[in-house]
């Protein structure tokens, strides 16, 4: 299953497609605080955090996770969603809370 | 004679929004070379650590890394306000970092230890008001 995939059968908005038509996801990762998702996230993993700013880029592209889900309404702003395009980071949004994005994430994944 | 690449950044103290170069440059330049995914996500999450705590904690330094076949060497050095506890510091949780900080999502105080788990040798040098250099290797073979 891509991000896109997932974004798809859950309603989640695509702000940016990046490599997230191509990617297979594998596993979930809920953080915020970014040294600790340095540490635990894996490559491939779907990484749902309310942390939008430049950095959560940067942890995304140093994890190598297959995309981020912003969840409880958080964007990125113009800029950020330009870097997000150039680094081909798969940014999807929601406006459900962390928890409620994991868990239908995980129901899916567990499906397929 | 050992085949050596060496790279070098200097870090801006004032700008977060670069933070994270050097360390996105280095991965790339080691994907490219072939070494294992493994190690260029280690080299990569330690020095984006390294790299933004000389922007947070001290006020922008030089990182120098240098790859051979055998090994990726990095150091950072700052001339920051340093780090009076070593121990401390290492401490998973301990942080100093301040409130404007913690709101980026920095402040776990996972940042060193972090760097000690990706790397297979580490060092800190540090001087309290004179500066602080973080050593480490990761060993490619
Ligand atoms: N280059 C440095 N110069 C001065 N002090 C430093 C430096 N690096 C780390 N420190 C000190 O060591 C503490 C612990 O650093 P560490 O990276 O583990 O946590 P943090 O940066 O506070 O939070 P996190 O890395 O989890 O976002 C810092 O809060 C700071 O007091
Ligand atoms: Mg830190």
């Amino acid at each position: 299953m891509t991000p896109i995939d997932l974004a798809n059968a859950l309603g989640l908005q695509v702000a940016n497609q990046g490599g997230g038509d191509v990617r297979e996801v594998s596993g979930i990762y809920c953080g915020d605080l970014l040294s600790i998702v340095m540490s635990h996230a894996q490559a491939d993993n779907v990484w749902i955090t309310v942390m939008a700013n430049v950095n959560t880029l940067a942890v995304a592209e140093l994890t190598d996770v297959a995309c981020v889900i912003l969840s409880e309404g958080m964007s990125l702003d113009d800029s950020l969603m330009a870097k997000a395009k150039e680094q081909e980071i798969c940014i999807l949004q929601t406006d459900e809370p962390t928890f409620e994005t994991a868990l239908a994430v995980w129901k899916l994944l567990e499906q397929s | 004679m050992e085949n050596t690449l060496t790279l070098r950044y200097e870090v801006d103290g004032e700008d977060f929004t670069r933070a994270g170069e050097a360390s996105a440059a280095v991965k790339r330049a080691l994907k490219k070379m072939g070494v294992s995914p493994e190690v260029v996500r280690k080299v990569a999450i330690a020095l984006y650590e390294g790299e933004i705590n000389m922007v947070i904690h001290a006020d922008g330094g030089v990182i120098t890394v240098e790859v051979t076949p055998k090994e990726v060497r990095m150091e950072l050095a700052d001339h920051g306000k340093g780090i009076e506890n070593i121990e401390l510091a290492m401490q998973e949780g301990y942080s100093t970092a301040p409130d404007e900080v913690r709101s980026l999502g920095f402040g776990a105080g996972m940042g060193l230890p972090n760097m000690k788990k990706c790397s297979d040798e580490m060092k800190i040098e540090s001087t309290v008001g004179v500066g602080t250099t973080v050593t480490m290797t990761v060993y490619i073979q």
